[in-house]
């Protein structure tokens, strides 16, 4: 069996897909907020964004020039043949994307600022490794803009404020944020573990459809109340004022230090890309957000 | 809210005309331009030394766009606004020396550039952010592109556009700024978000 190929291949695709076909959860939600938006400017924005959406498609070009950071969550089944060689795959699948699809050049370094001109760099595409059971591997990329990136917050809260510490947190980083991540947004929010894992959770989070509920019900609650409460800051689409600022509240966590609550807001834009496919042990491939044929 | 449609190079007496939340389409020659390209054109100006174009009366797209480059000629794939905010610590320089009049970005401006879009005349057309293809499809090509060491993004390009937009007026030669009042507005609801969410002030 050939994995570098397969997974080259397969990430080529996922990138492919990603950047053209928003989710079938995110179109939907935009189209529902169109529905619904009253202000003039905001109802301009939505309208201006699912109109993209379609050209985008038609035309088989990625719906925003900032196709982002390309960022890699890797599920790897422990038994799955090759691991070692998935990183340079992925390597290889993101410099093809870059001239084929083609996306645009994003890594840049942070000492000479120069480009790389591939999307690739020390570090970068990213890659988070998760190793499961079985053979199987699951990957997923999730091309992430800049412009919703620089908002993103970190913060150590104070313990003994606890889930009210988190929700001021939260209004007050999109109620900072204003126009520049691109409303409507989704958010990732990420609680505990510490600084770094909040964020990495949030940011996961972001992976989470919107039409799929979380899993516990009391925190489910907690993101309908955040989503109704930020949604009443009139940001509104593009930050031309409306109803809709955000999408989705996504929100996961991981156990606490008694001295410590980290939390962080990760931002998407309204292009909320993701796609994901499951490489099986027989080559087998299986893409779970996209059909496959759509892309041509 | 009026419309209007501009052709460059666009006159100090006729941006002087909009006000915030009329919309514009611009036809004519736009460039692109970001941090480094902003920072470049300022420095040129600083040493004396000319720009590759004469930029008065030109529409500045605050851009990074993907560019192919098929049999010598470059067309725009996809081309929307970055986030204007970065650029507010060159813009008002940028307005002042090169007299450009249509600014053109996402997420606004801040109180020094729009301080300077009243003072020079010009102001800042938002364009929805992300919507990449609805841009490109008013870029009719590529006249030229300058700079190209700093990077695809970063690089200045020169395009002739046709009826680019709709561009919501969100800043007008007025002193008015359409996103600052949002935001405004936004600040004033965070009391009564609050009080929802069972916070103390």
């Amino acid at each position: 069996m050939d994995i570098l190929n397969i997974v080259k291949k397969v990430a080529f695709n996922l990138v492919k897909q990603a950047v053209i076909y928003l989710p079938e959860d995110v179109k939907q939600s935009l189209r529902k907020a169109y529905a619904e938006e009253t202000s003039e400017a905001g109802k301009t924005q939505l309208k201006a964004i699912l109109d993209n959406i379609e050209f985008a498609e038609k035309y088989q070009a990625p719906m925003c020039q900032d196709t982002g950071t390309i960022i890699f969550y890797i599920e790897a089944g422990a038994k799955a043949e090759d691991l070692d060689k998935v990183e340079e795959a992925l390597i290889k699948a993101t410099r093809r994307a870059t001239v084929e699809v083609p996306i645009r050049p994003n890594a840049v370094n942070p000492f000479t600022q120069k480009n790389s001109g591939d999307n690739t760099g020390k570090l970068i595409p990213w890659i988070n490794w998760n190793v499961v059971p079985g053979e199987t591997i699951e990957m997923t990329v999730l091309p992430k803009g800049g412009g919703s990136e620089n908002v993103c917050v970190m913060g150590m809260l104070v313990p003994g404020e606890g889930i009210k510490g988190l929700k001021k947190f939260v209004v007050d980083a999109v109620l900072k944020a204003g126009a520049k991540p691109c409303p409507p947004n989704i958010l990732g929010v990420g609680i505990g573990g510490g600084s770094d894992i909040a964020m990495k959770i949030a940011k996961k989070a972001l992976l989470r459809p919107l039409n799929v509920a979380n899993p516990d019900p009391e925190i489910a609650k907690l993101e309908k109340e955040i989503l109704e409460a930020v949604n009443m800051t009139g940001i509104g689409p593009m930050g031309l004022g409306g109803k809709t600022t955000v999408l989705g509240v996504n929100i996961d966590y991981a156990y606490r230090h008694p001295a410590s609550y980290p939390a962080a807001v990760a931002f998407n834009c309204w292009a909320a890309r993701r796609a994901t496919a499951r490489i099986s042990a027989d080559g087998t491939v299986e893409y779970l957000t996209h059909k496959i044929d759509e892309v041509k | 809210m009026a419309v209007y449609k501009f052709k460059t190079p666009i006159s100090e007496e006729e941006i002087r005309k909009l006000k915030v939340n009329d919309v514009l389409y611009v036809t004519g020659t736009m460039f692109t331009a970001r941090d480094q390209a902003h920072k470049r054109a300022l420095e040129y100006f600083k040493q004396g030394k000319p720009l590759p174009i004469n930029l008065e009366g030109l529409t500045v797209f605050h851009c990074g766009p993907i560019v192919k480059k098929k049999e010598d000629k470059w067309t725009i794939v996809a081309a929307g606004p970055t986030t204007s905010t970065r650029m507010d610590i060159f813009e008002d320089e940028f307005i002042k020396n090169f007299k450009v009049r249509v600014i053109i970005g996402k997420g606004g401006m801040g109180r020094r550039t729009t301080e300077a879009m009243a003072k020079y005349g010009a102001v800042y057309g938002a364009f929805t952010g992300g919507a990449a293809i609805l841009a490109a499809r008013a870029i009719k090509s590529v006249k030229s592109v300058e700079w190209l060491d700093l990077g695809m993004p970063e690089a200045m390009w020169i395009l002739d556009v046709h009826e680019f937009g709709p561009l919501t007026v969100a800043i007008d030669s007025h002193g008015n700024n359409l996103f600052e009042d949002v935001q405004k507005k936004a600040e004033e609801s965070k009391q009564k978000i609050y009080q929802k969410l069972g916070l103390s002030p």
